[in-house]
């Protein structure tokens, strides 16, 4: 566990970064500091590691004040991920990986080995091991400065902004691989961005701070959206948030149809202007209108259970028939959530 | 035509005759002279410039000292230093020749160094303090590497400008492949002269490429980026 108990840090011109800063980031939690520019989140993270000096105030890493901690020691000790990845262009992607168990006098072939287990860890080709940097996508040099921060096994990660210089898609895919390996290895990591979306995203907790160094709020992601503790907090949330709340809503409770699908060759039921039609194997086909029996149209799918009511109301509006398909983990079909049902579920998730 | 014609017969004449390639006055023992002269000069530069180079790139401390040494190297007239030295020396040692090329030589070594070091991006500095490597570990492991094509360049100018400037300090009454160049003057020997000149631009394509040589082996692929960039497979960055 990382605690910050009333940390400052002030410069010598006088301008306050962090002001009184007090805030646990719990042991094999994602807890992600987030705001605007100037509100010393970055500046917070490079305190943990000594990267900066606090003014006044003490860390504690699981109870023991960092500011007794030789610095190079300390660091060796704790995961550090930057922006732009920050690898070293003159070594070998594997050598960088091992950057951090060759400091700490590991067998240079058991630093070795390590790093092509990380590699893959990460989800990069071995046959990457061999190449430079510069050989590599903007994508996948973060996920070696990911591999490079995991290689001597830190329990503490620190991560500043690293997936804001890659383009959207590649850091929607680096944000599920850092949620599937922490999955497996229950980190105690500090993130920090500036982008809502993506604290939300990842954090078990988020702490929003403001210009000037304060906390504003610190709360699970789904407390956040549902109740901000103040205007500052609503507005960095943005407009959105009602949605966005949705994806912390599950879709197991939802009332689903299941005569709305039919089985192929048979007709539908009457009174309905649409029908789902399925395949042999049960998937979904397409949406029939009554009057086209021939007609297929696009249809959108969740599924059940695992998805959120986002994704279900998603579904629902990429469809004509203003229907959700749900199906199970194989695709097949478990039945039809109608715009009703959707209202209803909504309505509930309003209340709650 | 005609003086190309004459200037492949001195040419012929000089490297033809066999009194040439002998004794204290011979090409070799005029080379290896050029050489101790430049060498000398060059290393005892290496070993003033490159350290405080490193070293006020690294902290950061001391870049006056940097801005009036490439200040000094457009204003110090190389010819004008030497004389000055062998005035006040007198010609009974090398020093007198030695130390103006020194001087000569520090300069674009120690402002090279100095803006490779000062040159890596700061992200790579911050990482590599962020991984736990000492303030020493940082500049050898890190630095020094990245900054190396730099350091190597600056290397290099001053090795052409030593050797090239060492020809002067045969006015000196030195030894060195600048002999024929100004004895051949003095007794309107040409083919001396001519044959002179051709060894002294031959030996510095030769230092030339010597350093690239030393550039290749030392410089990182991975900072040259020498290599092919190869595209990566795509397959995992798109499935997940």
């Amino acid at each position: 566990m990382i605690t910050f108990d009333e940390v400052t840090k002030r410069y010598p011109d006088g301008t306050v970064a962090v002001d009184r800063l007090s805030l646990e980031a719990p042991t094999g939690e994602i807890t992600v500091l987030v705001g605007p520019s100037g509100c010393g989140k970055t500046t917070s993270l490079r305190m943990i590691n000594r990267m900066i000096d606090a003014s006044e105030g003490r860390i504690l890493l699981d109870g023991v004040p960092v500011e007794g901690i030789d610095p190079p020691t300390l660091r060796r000790g704790i995961g550090y991920v930057i922006q732009q990845a920050g690898l070293f262009p003159h070594r070998k992607i594997v050598d960088n990986v091992a950057t951090v168990p060759y400091l700490l006098g590991w067998d240079r072939r058991k630093a070795r080995d390590r790093a092509m287990e990380l590699l893959e860890r990460v989800g990069l080709d071995p046959s990457l091991a061999g190449r430079y940097p510069f050989q590599l996508s903007g994508g996948q040099q973060q996920r070696v400065g990911v591999a490079r921060a995991l290689a001597a096994d830190p329990p503490v990660l620190l991560m500043d902004e690293p997936f804001s210089a890659v383009d959207p898609i590649v850091r929607t895919s680096l944000q599920d691989e850092l949620l599937r390996l922490q999955a497996e290895l229950n980190k105690t990591i500090v993130f920090v961005t500036h982008d809502i979306d993506e604290a939300i995203k990842l954090g078990d907790r988020v702490a929003v701070l403001r210009v000037g160094g304060t906390l504003a709020q610190l709360a699970d992601p789904k407390t956040l959206l549902s109740r901000p503790a103040d205007d500052f907090v609503r507005e960095f949330l943005g407009h959105d948030r009602g949605i966005r709340r949705l994806q912390f809503v599950p879709t197991s409770g939802l009332e689903l149809r299941t005569d709305l699908a039919v089985a192929p060759g048979a007709s539908g039921p009457d009174g309905e202007p649409w029908h789902l039609a399925l395949t042999p194997e049960g998937r979904p086909a397409g949406w029939v209108p009554r009057d086209e029996p021939e007609r297929l149209e696009r249809y959108g799918t969740f599924v059940l259970g695992r998805d959120s009511l986002r994704s279900a109301l998603d579904a629902a509006l990429l469809s004509p028939s203003g229907c959700a398909v749900a199906v199970d983990g194989d695709g097949k079909v478990v039945g039809v959530a109608t715009r009703d049902a959707l209202d209803r579920a909504l309505a509930e998730a309003a209340d709650g | 035509m005609s003086w190309l014609t004459s200037f492949l017969g001195w040419l012929g004449e000089f490297f033809g005759d066999p009194a040439n390639w002998s004794g204290p006055g011979g090409i070799p023992a005029r080379l290896t002279e050029h050489l101790e002269f430049s060498a000398l000069a060059l290393a005892l530069a290496v070993l003033v410039a490159v350290p405080v180079g490193l070293a006020i790139g690294h902290t950061g401390r001391g870049q006056l000292v940097v801005v009036v040494a490439a200040n000094l190297a457009r204003a110090l007239p190389t010819l004008g230093v030497l004389v000055l030295f062998v005035l006040l020396l007198g010609t009974s040692s090398i020093w007198p020749v030695i130390i103006p090329l020194v001087l000569l030589a520090v300069p674009p070594i120690l402002v090279n160094t100095y803006e490779g070091i000062r040159g890596v991006e700061p992200e790579l500095r911050d990482a590599a303090y962020g991984m736990g490597l000492r303030g020493g570990q940082v500049l050898g492991q890190v630095l020094v590497p990245v900054a190396l094509p730099l350091i190597l360049l600056g290397l290099r100018l001053s090795a052409i400008q030593v050797v090239a400037t060492t020809t002067v300090a045969a006015y000196t009454g030195l030894g060195g492949l600048g002999r024929y160049v100004i004895d051949g003057f003095a007794t309107k020997d040409y083919s001396s002269v001519v044959g002179g000149s051709v060894l002294i631009v031959a030996f510095a394509l030769v230092v030339q490429a010597a350093f690239t040589l030393v550039q290749r082996v030392t410089v990182s692929p991975g900072v040259s980026r020498r290599l092919k960039v190869r595209q990566p497979p795509a397959r995992k960055e798109n499935s997940r």
